[in-house]
């Protein structure tokens, strides 16, 4: 799939010029959970075992990865709306699959530093688990999944502000209903079906157990492989309409 | 060589074009000329893949359009009408992603790199962010991508639109040295004295149809080659003389005001259409 090269360099270009005051924006919310909900609220808190430190962090792991990898879409859409470098792409020999790959590839390296920077995060509050290859293929995973979806949907929106509007329909609701803060346990039977559809709900659960050295679930793994592969479709065909 | 056959572009119930056909030699300078909606970013965003036609076929260097699409696209470069640099990056990198998008191995995009930068008079800018650069300077930038890939051919849309009139003739300069080297160059314009000074051949665009396409010397023949503006009251007349000597004789027995020009493709496009171009 030649091309997937170029953009997948470009946005490490911008990626690159941004670094610090993206890691600082990447920090503040985190640091925030870690201290109030964590370190504050939940000092005495046990949960399956663990503290509600050790619980909580791969959650916002999870939580973290899923925001910066959908984010590529805000990207995407500054460059088609604002700089409209879309044409650029558009108009060069790239196939539609390896733009979809490029983009793709640039949101799961958000998705793994924003993931590793809460690792970092966690040892600053002495918060150390276990990172395993799991746990990497987990956050991979789930990284993978939110930045094909940020990609199919990115080509779907046509302004900024539908993109706000994307954030506060499926990710916010997600991060709080998504397994990160608290045990799906707690909840009424009802209410974990539902939750249990999404993917966010899968990756905190397999992240979560292989940080605190538990087996994880193979079904998660491979439900977020499935849909992973469904929003890549999907995200090469939406590039195709793309075209007016 | 670009061949364009009964090309359509329909937009919700609007015929933006309305049957195309077209063929641009190698090595031309070629001008679409026409007002604005008249139809000429339609048809260079469908030969660039931008935008599907409604009906028709188009081939660049003999790649179909729709079927050969890939091989379609490394035939040309691409300057669209709008600005579409990447601010954020610098001149180098921005010219860096063209090349790795249309795949050329690194050391041919440094290669390309510093020789267009000169090429476009650039080179001390090449650190510099793009989105501090001017307005003829960007433009310049876009010229010089457009060409890193070394294209046959090479879309112009109105190149020189929003620059003042300095810059507009170094740009003009710049197409004019691009067409030396081989490159066959579709330009559309608004701009009269642009299609005059740069096209060999002009193609009259008007509502989505051609309705002119000849030499600009020949579509201008047919008036003559001398014009009197002839100002009354409430209306601007124009007379066409085949020599001067005419034109001023006409001149010298008018008693309302009136300039004595030369004729130019507005004329010829207004005695065609009825409208003007600008």
């Amino acid at each position: 799939m030649p091309g997937w090269l170029a953009v997948y360099t470009r946005e490490l270009l911008i990626l690159r010029r941004r670094f610090w005051r993206l890691l600082l924006g990447w920090a503040v919310a985190p640091l925030l959970y870690l201290i109030a909900f964590g370190y504050a609220m939940g000092q005495n808190v046990i949960i399956q075992g663990h503290t509600y430190l050790e619980f909580l962090l791969p959650g916002l792991v999870a939580m973290a990865s899923m925001t910066q990898a959908f984010a590529i879409g805000s990207e995407i859409n500054i460059a088609r709306f604002y700089w409209h470098i879309f044409e650029e792409i558009q108009a060069a020999p790239v196939s539609d699959a390896a733009y979809v790959l490029g983009e793709t590839l640039a949101g799961v390296t958000r998705g793994l530093l924003s993931g590793s920077l809460i690792i970092l995060l966690g040892a600053l509050f002495g918060i150390v688990l276990s990172y395993n290859p799991y746990f990497w293929l987990a956050l991979l995973l789930n990284s993978f999944v939110f930045s094909t979806l940020a990609v199919a949907l990115a080509m779907i929106v046509e302004s900024h502000a539908d993109q706000a509007l994307l954030n506060s329909l499926i990710i916010t609701p997600m991060a709080f209903l998504g397994g990160t803060f608290f045990p799906m346990e707690h909840l009424p039977w009802w209410a974990q079906k539902v939750l249990y559809l999404l993917p966010l709900t899968h990756a905190a659960q397999a992240l979560r157990a292989a940080a605190l050295g538990l087996q994880p679930s193979g079904t998660s793994y491979l439900l977020l492989a499935a849909l992973g592969c469904l929003t890549y479709l999907l995200a090469v065909r939406t590039v195709r309409q793309a075209q007016d | 060589m670009i061949r364009i056959e009964g090309l359509r572009k329909d937009y919700q119930g609007t015929q933006a074009l309305q049957g195309i056909d077209l063929q641009v030699h190698q090595g031309e300078l070629f001008a679409y000329l026409g007002p604005n909606g008249a139809g000429k970013t339609t048809t260079i965003r469908i030969l660039a893949g931008l935008t599907r036609a409604s009906a028709g076929r188009a081939w660049l260097n003999g790649h179909d359009i729709v079927t050969e699409t890939l091989a379609a696209k490394k035939q040309f470069g691409l300057v669209p009408q709008h600005l579409n640099l990447d601010g954020e990056l610098t001149v180098t990198e921005n010219l860096l992603i063209h090349g790795l998008l249309h795949r050329l191995p690194y050391r041919t995009i440094r290669a390309r790199v510093e020789y267009l930068l000169d090429y476009v008079e650039l080179t001390e800018k090449r650190r510099a962010l793009v989105k501090h650069l001017s307005g003829g300077m960007k433009r310049r930038l876009m010229i010089a991508r457009a060409l890193l890939h070394e294209p046959r051919i090479l879309f112009l849309d109105e190149p020189s639109v929003g620059l003042d009139a300095n810059i507009r003739r170094r740009i003009w300069a710049l197409i004019k040295k691009i067409q030396q080297g081989g490159v066959t160059i579709f330009l559309t314009t608004h701009y009269i004295e642009e299609a005059e000074f740069l096209a060999e051949r002009v193609a009259f665009l008007d509502r989505g149809r051609i309705v002119a396409l000849d030499t600009p010397a020949n579509l201008m023949a047919h008036l003559g080659h001398w014009a009197v503006d002839q100002f009354t009251a409430d209306n601007l007349q124009a007379h066409y003389f085949q020599s001067r000597e005419e034109a001023q004789r006409f001149a010298a027995g008018t008693a309302a005001s009136f300039t004595l020009r030369r004729v130019n493709l507005e004329d010829a496009f207004l005695a065609l259409t009825g409208r003007k171009v600008s």
